[in-house]
């Protein structure tokens, strides 16, 4: 096998239970957002626009759909002879069946994979994060550094500081120490799960680790702080694009909404790094005489009668008459009767919302996000799959 | 279920859509937001069981072949059979055919190898969502020679003049093949033809110099064949002119009609990843279709505008068919317009076409 510079790992066995139901049946990486897409089109376009044709997607969590999703990878772009999209289901061994335990527990599982390939450096992703940004710039930053690791960093505000893994770092970046969501934050370098590694130095640490009895099998907590003990070179490299952990049905709808500003800090429409996701195939969109739009992302497919103001519907969504949504997020094919009002509310696929319906906080100063799907609302899915 | 092996023959076609067929042929002229006249053919054939199809072209061609590709839209990029996309490369001194017999003899090897034992030929100007493999069950429970396809329309409209119509009798059988304006049996210029039979006509024609696979394979033999037909319901638009093609797209914003032509089955095109639409807050769409990748800030009416349009704010358009990536600058004013690919139109331009007669820019003008 021709040797590779770089081999990506994409994380994406996660079941994201803050999603509550939106991950019921159906891995976190494949939960749908910004109206087309799934969360793991960002990886896998940074991949592919990045030049990095070889990607490892390690799942776990409720699989079909993701590797259905993922199919060869050609949507991607990933598709290639030498290389290409693998996904990487935990398996039996003769030593016995265990799944993934951990971030490094699935990168050792698999490293006859990576082997194959002889890469120079490995690069870690996760599946949960909306954000594009160029894979082969942190690389050259990473070899000019002759750093061990290098983890990608966003700076976040104080408050937010205690949910992340925060990096302190000297003036040139230079990491001393790594903080897993610490109660009085040192500096407010949140990592983003983007690690590049020498896959020689990564292969020492994950031997080692596999040896450990007393381990979590963790990259960010187990992983990293030894090689900080043990005075590697590790180094932070800063990103400045828009960057979202869409792990909550609140941050979910923000990172939705943060789409419909005239200019978004998140610009889907750049020709040079373009989105790529499955083509649901659909005609274009009808916009009926009485209906109203703005402020609002509509993908094709999708039949409008009513009025829908600051919200997303994904393909094939119809919006009856006198209906009025909302500051909402309406996924893949929810059929939506007449004079319905939702407001404040992701609607996940295939939900059928009955004429007449209210859906979501009325009042001005309720911030909750209401999830509807089968289990939390008295209103019944249709009998259909997704595609 | 090879039963049918495909041919698209564009041959005959004129590219009569103006502006619109400058430099492409009539197939590739986009139509609904997102699609090329070729799409529903190809789509047709597809959900139809059809595995391999032959594409027979002789002029502006390109963009057809870009669109086309390997035809993995439509599950034709195969290792065995798929698209055939045949120019017009022949080299045969001996060779005598003439006019579209030369498509046919100059490729008998697609015919040959095709491992399915019937053809289903076609055109591309009639649109609709045509179910091959019933009528393809309805030529066999017939027994007959050769199933042509038609529909009849409610209305004689002004592009039905042309079209060929059939006599039907009641068993099914066509009695006769002519011009006749009063008969409303529009001949689809679609029929399915057991492969051996089509060789073997297609022979006798070169033999005879003939040129035109209809008309004097089929048409002129009208009295000696079988003839079945077979009548298709629902959508039916003929596209052999500017005012049918304008007349006919504005009528999809109609939504029975809508869902005529989109709902049996679903229509394939080539991927293009474009975003969601999205509308700022000076939009102000009503009775339009929109594909992805639009940005609006300003008004859409009565309209149909295709991927990756921008109307800037204060805009007005009504009436009207946007192509791919457009730009309408502030305060323009359109009505009654077809706008090519990739027209630009600046700031406080107002163009204004008529119901009947649309004003069409051609691609890549700026005005």
């Amino acid at each position: 096998m021709k040797r590779k510079e770089m081999v990506a790992m994409l994380l994406a066995g996660g079941q994201g239970k803050r999603l509550k139901s939106l991950t019921r049946n159906l891995a976190k990486p494949a939960v749908y957002f910004g109206g087309t897409y799934r969360i793991i089109d960002f990886p896998l376009s940074n991949c592919a626009n990045s030049g990095i044709d070889t990607v490892g997607v390690l799942t776990q969590y409720e699989p079909l759909v993701l590797h259905s999703y993922i199919g060869v990878g050609s949507d991607w772009d990933l598709d290639r002879k030498n290389g290409g999209v693998f996904v990487l289901p935990p398996y039996e061994r003769e030593d016995g069946t265990t799944w993934y335990r951990g971030t490094a527990d699935a990168i050792f599982r698999n490293l006859k994979f990576i082997e194959q390939y002889n890469p120079e450096h490995v690069l870690i992703l996760s599946g949960d994060h909306i954000y594009k940004m160029n894979y082969d710039r942190m690389l050259q930053y990473h070899k000019e550094k002759n750093a061990d690791c290098t983890i990608s960093v966003v700076n976040v505000s104080m408050e937010e500081a205690t949910r992340f893994g925060i990096l302190n770092t000297e003036d040139d970046l230079r990491i001393y120490e790594f903080e897993e969501k610490p109660a009085q934050p040192k500096s407010t370098l949140a990592s983003m799960g983007v690690y590049i590694f020498r896959w020689e130095m990564l292969r020492e640490y994950l031997l080692m680790n596999v040896r450990n009895p007393d381990t979590t099998h963790d990259f960010g907590k187990d992983i990293i702080p030894l090689m900080l003990e043990e005075n590697r070179t590790l180094y932070a490299y800063p990103f400045e694009g828009y960057w979202k952990d869409v792990g909550t049905v609140q941050s979910l709808w923000e990172g939705n909404m943060d789409l419909l500003s005239e200019h978004p800090k998140l610009d889907l429409n750049d020709p040079d790094w373009r989105i790529y996701t499955r083509n649901p195939n659909q005609p274009a969109q009808y916009i009926a005489p009485l209906a109203k739009v703005s402020n609002c992302m509509i993908n094709e497919g999708c039949r409008v009668y009513g009025e829908v103001r600051q919200s997303v519907l994904f393909y094939g969504v119809e919006v009856g008459e006198g209906s009025v949504i909302t500051d909402s997020v309406i996924m893949p094919k929810v059929k939506i009767g007449r004079n319905v009002t939702i407001h404040r509310a992701i609607v996940t696929e295939n939900m059928v919302i009955p004429d007449g319906s209210v859906i979501g906080p009325q009042g001005e100063d309720d911030s909750e996000i209401r999830l509807i799907s089968e289990e939390e609302a008295d209103v019944s899915p249709e009998a259909t799959g997704s595609h | 279920m090879k039963s049918m092996i495909g041919v698209i023959n564009l041959d005959h076609e004129l590219d009569v859509l103006s502006e619109l067929t400058y430099f492409r042929c009539g197939a590739a002229v986009p139509f609904a937001g997102r699609y090329r006249l070729i799409d529903f053919v190809m789509s047709n054939m597809m959900h139809s069981g059809v595995e391999d199809i032959a594409l027979f072209v002789r002029r502006k061609y390109r963009s057809l072949l870009d669109h086309l590709g390997e035809g993995g839209p439509w599950d034709l990029d195969r290792k065995r059979g798929g698209l055939f996309i045949l120019p017009p490369d022949w080299n045969d001194p001996s060779d005598v055919s003439i006019g579209e017999m030369q498509h046919i003899y100059n490729n008998l090897d697609f015919f040959e190898r095709g491992p399915a034992p019937h053809i289903v030929y076609s055109g591309s100007q009639h649109l609709g969502s045509v179910d091959f493999s019933a009528a393809y069950e309805y030529h066999i429970q017939q027994g007959a020679d050769v199933t042509l396809i038609y529909s009849t329309p409610e209305e004689l409209l002004p592009e039905h003049r042309p079209c060929v119509r059939l006599d039907v009798a009641e068993d099914g059988r066509v009695t006769d093949i002519h011009h006749e304006q009063d008969n409303r049996n529009i001949y689809m210029e679609m029929f399915i033809m057991e492969k051996n039979l089509f060789l073997q006509l297609v022979n006798q024609c070169i033999a005879h110099q003939e040129s035109h696979v209809f008309r004097d394979a089929i048409q002129k033999n009208r009295h000696k064949l079988k003839i079945a037909a077979y009548q298709h319901t629902g959508y039916h638009a003929v596209i052999n002119s500017l005012e049918s093609y304008y007349r006919n797209s504005l009528e999809l914003l109609n939504p029975d009609t809508f869902h005529a032509l989109f709902d049996p089955q679903p229509v394939l095109t080539k991927i293009k990843y474009e975003v969601p639409a999205k509308y700022l807050e000076g939009a102000q769409v009503n009775h339009s279709l929109v594909a992805n990748g639009c940005q609006i800030d300003g008004q859409v009416e009565n309209s149909i505008l295709f991927r990756g349009v921008k109307v800037k704010e204060g805009a007005r358009i009504h009436n009207s068919i946007i192509m791919q990536k457009c730009v309408i600058e502030e305060g323009v004013v359109l009505e009654n317009v077809i706008l090519d690919k990739d027209v630009r139109i600046t700031a406080g331009i107002k163009l204004q076409g008529d119901v009947r007669k649309p004003y069409v820019v051609a691609k890549d003008t700026v005005i």
